[in-house]
């Protein structure tokens, strides 16, 4: 039997997964999906036709070479170890390095540089946190197991149970995470920058300021959720892309840093973006050790540039900035706005990934790899940054993104 | 791995007792050997009328990890400067806060060649060591946080020695630390209720323990384990009016408890600047280096300065509640991060005035410490970043040599005049020797970390070396100018026995090593297992998650405590 | 026809057929919208039918699925999973960088066209 092993699909990264032959323990029903086995990319495959991995990793080292400035995009589903080298391979051929942030929480980073974060490892919400808010999050479909583990159920050592916890949970429609709440309330899409700085102004003694009604709410409403979140002994905020994908964007997210900032002054608080992929987090910080920023990352000019609306993905590809994608670990053509795939369509495409996708169809170049957490191990950080090392637990004989891109890399500086 | 001559250079070890003797200094395969067993050279440094000494050693510098990494992503506006394009090098970013890049370039440019990352909470060790692997050209090291960790409460209350013995060998082979920092004994955990510790004696919200027991029980068991290095503190108030005191008490616990076994000192406190202010209110703040530089020369404690440069940076503390302090001060930005249940962290931007007293008094009290505390027992530091930038060494070091740069720098910079009633320092006339120099930045941190083979140019010792293109001899105080030119353009840095830096640029990357104590044996590590299966319950990660392995590092080199 | 804000997220089903993307399955998981009853009173639709779903950024035909339990979103609004058939008509650029991916007014129209296979989304 292999013990703690860290589930590579959602920022939980829950690491008490067990594995005897075949049969997994502590399992999501999406981690269950996560390790059975499914159909795989079969070999390299240039222009359709199917070639060794040196034909392919020639090509996709030509293909960077030869272009100005190619996106390299993905990377919130790999290892650090290979995004460092995503990087350095992006320095390299002066192209923009950009990860799957830039379509979800990349508003939570803006967020930051305006206002810093007020955060917490998930530890506080098992230990501490009495008072556990999910605005505009789903976990019960998106983190399956956060709220056993972590946020309602967890048995912490302040916090002994779910009774000890009041869970409060925002949002424009009725999730199933609704049902675990002990309030819920339902705000209008794209209300909620004004519902947060309603809050400040009832939290910060300024109710008079209040309107009766904001964003779905009424005053009254308002008035009972600042009194839960004033109660706290130690609350804790989670939001999700609810707040980031919305009308405001960034300023969404500022708006409740400050209301954070401001419950802090009172009691204590902390805020915490659920994060999709498990190593989305790493994507950007190794970025940031590396070349100083997270995302949206230009090196055209032999220097790192940040730019986002410039050098994020969606934007650079629509204007036509980039002349070739490589793309690894992530499927931008079903996630990307259409806009973008069309441009997308009219690069060279590079894919390093383990399973058949739709950016599959469009890529020139596709190189097939070892499952991350599965045949392939490496470092990835948690949706609160904390690191856990992902373990291999199969053979396989597909090489890992690491092997691919150091030979790349290895041309490429050739 | 080729043989150095360097011929002719002036050379000056004070671990040797060499203060300026012209001599020829031999490198084979990364160690400084006799001439005898050098064999022929392949490169020969005509190092005539320059000045050769072992490589700087940072001691406290927050490099890597976490926090700083936070910074980076929270600051665009400071990471947009752009020190080296790509090219056969990386691409090094950053002003204050740097890239890893970056900052392996500046130390190589400086001549340092150690670094010491001097906080990570243990649980985030796997990301600072991934950080420290991507810092090339010097060695270096991490210290994982004890200070607010619960098991270590729960130790300290009950007094139990040989458990916290075992914790602290276990927790710094679970990092693949160096050994034992502590940032705000108590006050992080009490900053997770709202609140902080103001006191030595007060009690620890939800346990029995004290900070003055948690920092003596931390002392003792790192005596006790021979520790090459002993507990690293960031005392309890810091930064605020009235911390000389809690300093002073602190130092005290470790002149009751006495030196280390092999005569070094037993306690380290860090950026001491930050941490000794006099006076009530910040109305009446002013500087108690004088006083506790008395006390350190005659107790079992070194420090390290935490010299502020006027500008902005980033402050970067475990202390939460202080980080929270100044972002209600300065109504800035604010990073916090509660870790779990053993430490926490904060980070706000900040400028350093002149023109503020405060910040003068900061500025003055720090060059108080580099001047009158023992060149055996002070370090030169800026806190990086909470200081400012570690390329400024060059800086202090003119500053702490030259009273007519001090002077001069008092004036142009309109340093504002409550130093000449809140701190000594217009009035010091102490002009620190370039062999003094040499200490503060060498000798001395090495010692106190116990790297035998650093900090010296001993045969048997490790080659790094500085060699300034000046002769120490012949720079007088007067030229402060041609001091700080010299100072900052180093002739070459020798890592390992490579020339690294040529006339201030990089002539080679490399990576160095990461040091780790393995000191399991001094300790029986079954005493914990208990309580520590009892706190990985409240632990979000398993226990078999916990930690760094070895082979996850780039070139770790084990230090082994014997039993 | 009537006018809906859309909203898009993560489903436990897209969730578990994410690394098949290429399958039935997954089709299955992304190719359809829940909306409230009294909306698909009002187009004349019922759990299974097909609606045509418009906006400034494209359109798209999805199959229509009445939520579980109490689980509706609010009249005129409409939920499609994240996915490739969600992004033929979310994903507004406003210059930060990070595409609309929520909150994006629409019409919804009963259509008799056929759901595009996953296989040829990007035919376009």
């Amino acid at each position: 039997m292999i013990r703690d092993i860290v589930c590579t699909f959602c920022g939980n990264a829950c690491d008490d997964i067990e594995f005897e032959g075949d049969y997994g323990r502590n399992l999501c029903p999406i981690g269950e999906a996560k390790f059975a086995k499914k159909e795989r990319i079969k070999a390299p495959m240039v222009d359709g036709k199917e070639v060794s991995y040196e034909e392919a990793i020639e090509r996709a080292a030509e293909i960077l070479k030869e272009a100005k400035r190619p996106l390299l995009f993905g990377w919130s589903s790999t290892v650090n170890e290979a995004i460092r080298l995503g990087v350095l391979l992006a320095e390299k051929v002066g192209g923009i390095y950009d990860q799957c942030s830039s379509v979800c929480h990349a508003p939570t980073t803006l967020a930051m540089i305006e206002e810093g974060i007020v955060g917490g490892t998930l530890g506080q919400a098992k230990n501490r946190a009495d008072v556990v808010v999910f605005w505009g999050c789903n976990p019960v479909e998106a983190h399956p197991r956060h709220p056993t583990r972590y946020s309602v159920m967890a048995k912490g050592f302040l916090t002994r149970s779910r009774a000890e916890r009041r869970v409060v949970v925002v949002d424009v429609r009725k999730t199933p995470t609704a049902y675990l709440a002990t309030d819920f309330y339902m705000v209008e899409p794209g209300s909620d920058f004004m519902v947060f700085t309603a809050l400040r102004s009832i939290v910060n003694g300024h109710e008079e300021a209040v309107p009766e009604e904001v964003g779905g709410l009424t005053k009254n409403e308002l008035k009972s959720l600042a009194e839960i979140l004033l109660k706290a002994r130690y609350g804790l905020i989670f939001f999700g892309l609810g707040v980031t994908h919305s009308r405001g964007h960034e300023r969404n997210v500022e708006a409740v840093i400050k209301l954070v900032q401001d419950l802090n002054r009172k009691t204590r608080f902390i805020l915490q973006p659920m994060r999709g992929h498990f190593n989305v987090v790493g994507s950007g910080e190794v970025a940031a050790w590396e070349a100083g920023f997270e995302y949206a990352i230009d090196f055209s000019r032999g220097y790192a540039r940040f730019s986002p609306g410039e050098f994020t993905a969606v934007e650079a590809l629509i204007r036509g900035d980039c002349d070739a994608a490589m793309i690894v670990a992530s499927d931008p053509a079903a996630h990307f706005p259409k806009k973008a795939v069309e441009s997308l369509k009219e690069i060279p495409v590079i894919q390093i990934d383990p399973h058949p996708n739709l950016t599959t169809k469009l890529a020139d170049v596709v190189i097939p790899t070892a499952i991350v957490g599965i045949e392939a191990e490496g470092t990835i950080y948690r949706m609160d940054g904390v690191p856990l090392r992902v373990k291999k637990i199969r053979e396989s004989d597909y090489p890992s993104d690491v092997e691919i891109l150091e030979k790349i890399l290895e041309k490429v500086i050739s | 791995m080729s043989v150095i001559y360097i011929k002719g250079g002036i050379v000056v070890d004070p671990t040797q007792g060499i203060d300026g003797e012209i001599m020829d200094i031999f490198v084979k395969d990364g160690k400084i050997v006799e001439e005898s067993g050098a064999g022929k050279a392949d490169t020969v440094i005509d190092a005539k009328g320059m000045t050769v000494v072992a490589g700087g050693i940072d001691i406290h510098a927050h490099i890597a990890g976490p926090k700083i990494n936070a910074g980076r992503a929270m600051r665009p506006e400071d990471m947009k400067y752009a020190r080296n394009k790509s090219g056969p090098l990386r691409c090094a970013m950053g002003r204050v806060l740097m890239t890893c890049p970056a900052i392996g370039y500046e130390y190589a440019r400086m001549g340092y060649t150690t670094a010491i990352e001097p906080a990570t909470p243990a649980l985030y060790a796997i990301h600072t060591h991934e950080e420290l692997d991507s810092i090339p050209m010097v060695d270096k090291a991490v210290l994982p946080l004890f200070g607010n960790w619960h098991l270590t409460f729960k130790f300290a209350a009950e007094g139990d020695i040989e458990k916290m013995k075992a914790f602290i060998a276990w927790a710094i082979e679970r990092s693949k630390g160096f050994g034992v920092k502590v940032v705000n004994p108590g006050g992080v955990e009490a900053w997770k209720y709202g609140r902080n510790v103001h006191s030595l004696d007060e009690r620890i919200p939800g346990f029995e323990a004290t900070p003055a027991e948690v920092l003596s029980t931390l002392i003792k068991a790192s005596i006790e384990l021979n520790l090459p290095h002993k507990v690293h503190v960031h005392c309890n108030n810091l930064g605020v009016p009235g911390s000389a005191e809690t300093t002073a008490e602190t130092i005290k616990l470790a002149e009751k408890i006495g030196a280390s076994k092999d005569g070094r000192e037993s306690l380290h406190i860090t950026h001491i600047q930050f941490n000794a202010y006099t006076g009530e209110k910040w109305r009446d703040m002013g500087s108690g280096a004088e006083e506790l530089s008395k006390l350190v020369n005659r107790t079992p404690v070194t420090v390290d300065m935490g010299q502020p440069i006027f500008g902005h940076t980033t402050t970067m503390t475990a202390d939460g509640p202080f980080e929270f302090a100044l972002h209600k001060l300065f109504k800035s930005k604010w990073i916090n991060k509660d870790v779990e249940i053993e430490t926490g962290g904060g980070i706000v931007p900040i400028t350093y005035r002149a023109k503020s007293p405060v910040n003068a008094v900061q500025w003055a009290t720090g060059l108080e410490f580099g001047l009158l505390v023992d060149a055996d027992k002070v370090v030169i530091s800026t806190d990086y970043p909470n200081g400012g930038p570690f390329v400024e060494y060059p800086y202090i070091m003119t500053l702490l040599m030259s009273r007519k740069f001090r002077e001069k720098e008092i004036e142009e910079k309109g340093v504002n005049s409550y130093i000449e009633k809140a701190t000594s320092l217009p009035s010091l006339d102490v002009e620190r020797t370039f062999y003094e120099i040499v200490k503060m930045t060498r000798s001395t941190p090495a010692k106190i970390l116990g790297l035998e083979n650093k900090g010296t140019l001993k045969v048997g010792a490790d080659a790094d070396i500085t060699i300034y293109p000046f002769d120490c001899r012949n720079v007088s105080p007067e030229d402060y100018e041609v001091l700080l030119k010299g100072l900052r353009s180093v002739a070459y840095t020798i890592k390992d026995g490579e020339i690294v830096v040529k006339d201030g640029e990089i002539a080679k990357e490399v990576w160095g090593r990461t040091f780790w104590v393995n000191a399991v044996k001094g300790a029986t590590q079954e005493i914990i297992e208990e309580d520590l299966n009892e706190v990985f319950r409240y632990y979000t990660v398993s226990r078999g998650n916990y930690g760094v392995r070895e082979e996850w590092i780039r070139r770790p080199e084990t230090i082994a405590i014997e039993e | 026809m009537i006018e809906v804000v859309v909203i898009t997220g993560r489903t436990t089903d897209q969730g578990m057929t994410i690394d098949e993307k290429l399958s039935e399955a997954y089709m299955k998981a992304v190719s359809f919208c829940e909306m409230n009853e009294k909306d698909m009173e009002k187009l004349g639709v019922k759990d299974g039918d097909r609606v045509l779903v418009k906006s400034e950024l494209g359109e798209v035909v999805l199959y229509v699925r009445k939520p579980e339990m109490d689980l509706q979103p609010p009249e005129g609004l409409i939920f499609i999973p994240m996915g490739p058939y969600a992004n033929r008509v979310v994903g507004a650029l406003n210059g930060s960088g990070t595409p609309q991916y929520k909150g994006i007014k629409a019409t919804v129209e009963k259509t008799d066209r056929e759901v595009v296979p996953v296989q040829e989304i990007l035919n376009f």
